[in-house]
């Protein structure tokens, strides 16, 4: 493989990575822009997201096969099914602590992350679970580069995802109200908003974008594991720092980034896939140091 | 003739320990300016807070047209045409004027009745029509009370609660101010005015109430209120 060759598989792999990364950046810059919440179980969300939608494909693909209807059905049902955890997940356990020290919610989130982690491997044994697609393995041929058609409706699915997420938040009344939550409640309050109706709208969407990565991830992998969240929730919040946290479009290009820093990273000499994982925490940690705001973000993350 | 949009009675407010709002009783008449004076920290803010319900009350009721709007939610009395601009301006920085603007109209499902009254709005300060795309952020402090002013008639207010729109502004913008909310008032919105500029505040209203320390201590049509210098004085500290 040339050179050029290399740029434009890894192009490839990083793009689908940082799809995935993105989708579940968003929900974590979307909650932590209206309350503040690093909300740790993000990620586990994420790894729900996968499993019910595994529950409702095995269920549909006695009518329908594993084909890209049963796959675009499950993820829908997923979405919606982990967007109202979500909200449920808010009102039982977050809302209840706003008013507490910040610590306090805090730690519920990382207590909320490990039920939900622990609750699918009682459940599932621990085991690996065939996310069983027959896509096949056909795609394009550019030279000596391979891009599989699951690869670029998995991207492309993506894409649309984002853009519907940006045209929302840009374009309608809930959407910019749920841009003015992030400014100031009490304003809001005072033109009319209810405040807990767009938290929730808001935890909705962030969640089931994760639920939407999750299915897409089980899809392009192949397989799913109840600890399948815990890094991908920690590269979504790197993403979100990298873009600054709070930014809708500074996630999307934070995940996107991070995704094509990934695959690129891996590529140079002696830095195999193995220091995949090295490699992003490192820019974390650079990031943190230097550029705390990120690339569009205005608020810094509080220290804790 | 002297038929009453909001009535006050024996309001009662806490911030935890602090008693902010002492058995407060006032009448707001249809069609009337009425203004709120008092020194810094006598309690006028949190008197407006309590009606527009972003604070709770302990004791007392808060009527709107008749209703008892005490214990409703601060987005469900919007809704009622009771509409308040709060101290500070709060305009959301960070997202454009028109963005603002639209925020304020929030309640309205009509998109006729939107534009028409952002047309309004735009008539009345065209500074703001110019400048419609810009990050609000950048305004300066009057065109930044014209906004709040603005957002706040984009529902067709029955009252407007104004919180010191007259703070921080050079002596011809408080001028220009004070101008519009005539003008607003000749439109038929009732308006409860706070100041802490008495002389400016009682230019224009029908009758004041001046508050000391959580209580009402005197209270009275405009004009006596204006020859009585001892008032202001005592209780304004200017
Ligand atoms: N959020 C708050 N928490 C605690 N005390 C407050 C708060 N807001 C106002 N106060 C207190 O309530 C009293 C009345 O304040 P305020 O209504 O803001 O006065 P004004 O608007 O007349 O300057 C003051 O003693 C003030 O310190
Ligand atoms: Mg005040």
């Amino acid at each position: 493989m040339s050179f050029q060759d290399i740029l434009l598989q890894q192009l490839a792999n990083g793009l689908i990575l940082g799809s995935f990364y993105a989708l579940v950046a968003l929900g974590y810059t979307m909650v932590y822009g209206i309350i503040k919440l690093l909300n740790f179980a993000h990620g586990d969300l994420y790894m729900l997201g996968a499993f019910i939608g595994f529950v409702v494909l095995s269920f549909l693909s006695a009518f329908l096969g594993d084909s890209w209807t049963g796959i675009l059905c499950s993820m829908v049902l997923s979405m919606i099914a982990v967007g109202l955890l979500g909200v449920l997940i808010q009102r039982v356990a977050y809302q209840p602590m706003l008013s507490a020290p910040r610590l306090s919610i805090l730690i519920t989130a990382l207590a909320v992350s490990m039920i939900l982690a622990n609750l699918v491997m009682a459940l599932t044994d621990g085991e690996y679970l065939a996310f069983s697609t027959d896509l096949g393995y056909d795609g394009l041929e550019l030279g000596n580069v391979f891009i599989t058609y699951t690869q670029m409706v998995l991207v492309g699915a993506a894409a649309v995802l984002m853009i519907a997420l940006y045209l929302f938040v840009h374009k309608t009344m809930y959407g910019k109200a749920m841009r003015a939550i992030a400014i100031d409640q009490d304003a809001c309050r005072l033109m009319g908003i209810n405040v807990n109706r767009i938290i929730a709208l808001t935890f909705f969407i962030g969640t089931s974008l994760a639920a939407s990565a999750g299915i897409m991830a089980g899809t392009y992998y192949g397989s799913i594991h109840f600890f399948m969240g815990f890094v991908v929730g920690l590269k979504a919040f790197t993403s979100a720092v990298i873009g600054g946290i709070g930014s809708i479009p500074g996630a999307m290009l934070g995940g996107l980034l991070l995704g094509l820093l990934e695959s690129y990273g891996t590529q140079i000499p002696f830095i195999g896939t193995e220091w995949k994982d090295v490699f992003s925490f490192g820019i974390l940690i650079l990031l943190l140091v230097f550029k705390p705001t990120g690339i569009l973000g205005k608020t810094e993350i509080e220290r804790m | 003739m002297s038929e009453p949009i909001l009535e006050i009675e024996n309001l009662e407010t806490y911030y935890g320990k602090i008693h902010a709002l002492r058995s407060i009783s006032f009448t707001v008449n249809k069609g009337e300016i009425v203004t709120l004076l008092g020194a810094n920290g006598a309690g006028k803010s949190t008197t407006l807070r309590t009606i527009s319900g972003l604070t709770r009350a302990s004791g007392g009721t808060v009527r709107f047209l008749g209703e008892d709007i005490t214990r409703k939610a601060a987005h469900d009395i919007v809704k009622m045409g009771l509409i308040h601009v709060p101290e500070g301006r709060k305009i959301f920085k960070g997202m454009t004027i028109l963005e603002n603007l639209e925020l304020g109209s929030f309640t309205l499902t009509d998109e006729d009745e939107r534009a028409r009254r952002l047309q309004h709005v735009f008539e009345i300060f065209p500074v703001l029509r110019e400048r419609r795309h810009r990050d609000s952020a950048f305004l300066s402090g009057g065109e930044q009370q014209m906004l709040a002013i603005g957002r706040s008639m984009m529902t067709n207010p029955r009252l407007l609660l104004l919180d010191e729109p007259s703070m921080g502004l050079a002596p011809f913008l408080v001028q220009e101010i004070m101008r519009i909310i005539v003008k607003l008032n000749r439109e038929g919105v009732t308006i409860l005015l706070v100041e802490q500029n008495a002389k400016v505040a009682l230019k224009l209203a029908n009758c004041g109430y001046v508050l000391e320390t959580g209580r009402i201590v005197i209270q009275g049509d405009a004009e006596t209120l204006r020859r009585d210098e001892s008032i202001i004085k005592a209780y304004l500290g200017e």
